[in-house]
């Protein structure tokens, strides 16, 4: 069995600041880790090489420093990884991304891609998807669980908001992950000093892949950004104690002061 | 000169530092309370590779470096110093004499077991009435034709009852002095061998530290690590290693207790303000930053000198006295700036200040690293 696995460098925060005057990700002084629904995907793809003796390929679309979320990759135990960058693939939106990493599949012989669910600063979750639908894949979204019968059939836990499924696949397939479902394995002390000294990471510009160069970077991304903004931060609460009789007229007070009736 | 680490090192780093916080963070109290050592948690670092950091591949190990070995000690220490000194006595007491003065058949038969952690290694040098002076060894081991007879005993000795193998220091020649001292692999079977009293200690209280009683001990002849009468030497030597080991145990307790007081001072307000926005708080804490600052340098420094083979005696001795007096000056300050609640177990900072002290006691006191500090430097 031969799995890849997509995976994106993100900024470590959950309050990205943004700058005001070009609408862009400050990145200065962020750390950047391997994201974490991602990081949950190439666990699945481990345990199935524990498991069943599959080939793990991690592969990521991105600037070089990238490369580290690839060396981390190798020390979990990931066998081959691959770096998509070139300036062509500069400016991507989710559909521009998802035709550069397809052209890369095109080429890498696979019999399963797991993605994650969602990338934790972009939230879109449509990177997976819309590679299964350039790859003509059928695909599972929100993955909580996987069993393989060790030929070609997977048997698959789809969470809903309020239950799960349980689906078939057949193989090839497109799996996106929960990080929440799999606690991801520490890397060990001999896969960090063989993802360094050991294995390389291969380089890949738009040359090595298959696809239309028109539809990568920004001239392949239809979406266009209107506007961005940093949420104002919440202040903290006033706390009245009082009957509900005076609650009532308390809150219509405090509406209206705000105008919001 | 570049102070900075490597791409490896860092990604190192950043597992140890994972491992720490998930694993170790969460049983340090219980540890420390109930004196447990914490079996699991080793098992844990023997699969990730953990327990055999420096030792080459052909031996089990994982072949890197003493630096990287440091900065597992200090981050396992930041969280739980007992599991930061368990790692450095199996790595730095045991494994490494076999690995510098063992033959290749005993580095053969211990090494690969005790780098996968399945076996824990300890080290007996102390006695009774032989501790910073150590020549004054009462064990003693006859030959006895085709095996040693080992009698005596060592107290003090970390990971003992836990541990299965023992780098045990005799005297074989009372007559040569030090020169008269060699140095035995002991395993936990031996004959006449045994694990006597536990110690109840003020700190690190979850590192299982025993007496060893030797009673007319059988340990067979090819178990005598390098050569006869150089048991004294090897010992020294082995302590030069620990004392990397034990800085980088100070070290970490240090950051720990720094972690846990900008933490806790930023949140605690007295006074209508938060109690890290008085100067007095950011000046004492501005000062014991340099110098756990400083004694990283020390401790990175001597740690490089051990990995690319420059003699590195005094450096160790320099990193071990100061880590261990900013460890404890540190977790003093630190209960001090935690007030009331910072002498309650309610917070680790008082566990801290205990777990500090002992590293200005064990594996040569600060007096003692002030004389070979000094015994260079009159050399």
């Amino acid at each position: 069995m031969k799995i890849v696995v997509c995976i994106k460098q993100v900024p470590d925060t959950t309050e990205i600041k943004i700058n005001p005057v070009t609408g862009t990700l400050i990145r200065d002084g962020v750390p950047s880790i391997m994201n974490p629904d991602d990081k949950g995907g190439l666990e699945v793809a481990l345990q199935l090489k524990d498991q069943f003796g599959a080939h793990v390929t991690v592969i990521t679309m991105g600037p070089p420093q990238a490369e580290a979320i690839l060396r981390e990759a190798m020390a979990m135990g990931a066998d081959r990884a691959i770096l998509l960058t070139d300036r062509k693939f500069a400016g991507a939106d989710t559909l521009a991304t998802s035709n550069a990493l397809a052209g890369a599949l095109r080429v890498i012989e696979h019999d399963l891609v797991i993605t994650g669910r969602q990338a934790i600063d972009g939230d879109t979750a449509q990177v997976g998807p819309q590679i299964a639908e350039h790859l003509h894949t059928p695909m599972i979204s929100y993955v909580a669980g996987v069993e393989f019968d060790g030929k070609d059939k997977l048997t698959v836990k789809k969470e809903d908001e309020d239950g799960y499924q349980i689906l078939e696949v057949h193989t090839p397939a497109l799996l996106t992950v929960l990080a929440s479902a799999f606690k991801p394995r520490y890397m060990t002390v001999k896969g960090i000093l063989d993802a360094y000294d050991e294995k390389e990471i291969e380089i890949w510009n738009v040359d090595k892949i298959d696809v239309d160069e028109a539809k990568l970077g920004l001239n392949g991304s239809p979406t266009r950004v209107k506007k961005s903004f940093t949420k104002p931060q919440k202040v903290a609460g006033e706390v009245f104690d009082v009957t509900p009789e005076e609650a009532v007229d308390l809150i219509v007070a405090k509406l209206k002061e705000k105008f919001i009736i | 000169m570049d102070f900075s680490l490597s791409k490896k090192e860092q990604l190192f780093l950043q597992m140890i530092r994972e491992f720490a916080v998930n694993e170790v963070k969460p049983l340090a109290a219980e540890v420390d309370e109930q004196e447990k050592f914490p079996i699991e948690t080793v098992k844990k670092l023997g699969k990730l590779g953990v327990m055999g950091i420096p030792i080459p591949v052909q031996y089990g190990g994982q072949g890197g470096t003493n630096q990287m070995y440091s900065m597992a000690v200090e981050e396992l220490s930041r969280v739980c110093a007992t599991t930061g000194v368990i790692v450095s006595a199996h790595t730095s007491l045991c494994m490494a004499p076999i690995l510098e003065h063992g033959t290749e058949e005993q580095k053969m038969k211990y090494l690969p077991k005790l780098a996968s952690g399945e076996w824990i290694g300890a080290f007996g040098l102390t006695e009774p009435n032989a501790g910073t002076d150590a020549a004054m060894q009462q064990t003693t081991a006859v030959d006895a034709g085709d095996k040693w007879i080992i009698n005596g005993s060592k107290i003090f000795i970390t990971n003992a009852s836990e541990a299965s193998v023992f780098i045990v220091m005799a005297m074989t020649d009372k007559s040569k002095g030090t020169k008269g001292i060699s140095a035995f692999i002991v395993e936990k079977g031996f004959k006449g061998f045994s694990i006597g009293k536990k110690e109840m200690k003020m700190g690190i209280r979850g590192s299982a530290t025993c007496e060893l009683i030797f009673e007319n001990c059988e340990v067979p002849k090819e178990n005598l690590l390098g050569e006869l009468g150089k048991g004294f030497k090897i010992a020294m030597m082995t302590l030069d290693g620990g004392r990397i080991g034990i800085a980088s145990q100070a070290l970490g307790i240090a950051q720990g207790a720094m972690d846990e007081t900008v933490k806790y001072t930023k949140e605690r307000k007295q006074f209508g303000k938060a109690i890290a926005k008085f100067q007095n708080t950011q000046f004492q804490m501005a000062d014991l930053e340099t110098k756990v600052q400083a004694a990283r340098l020390l401790v990175r420094s001597a740690s490089y000198k051990k990995d690319m083979h420059i003699p590195y005696s005094a450096d160790a001795a320099m990193a071990k006295l100061f880590a261990a007096e900013t460890a404890m000056e540190v977790t003093t300050k630190a209960v001090q700036f935690h007030g009331g609640y910072g002498y309650t177990r309610e917070y680790p900072v008082e566990r801290m200040m205990r777990d500090a002290k002992i590293t200005e006691i064990y594996e040569g006191t600060s007096e003692v690293q002030r004389m070979v500090i000094a015994a260079k430097l009159f050399a």
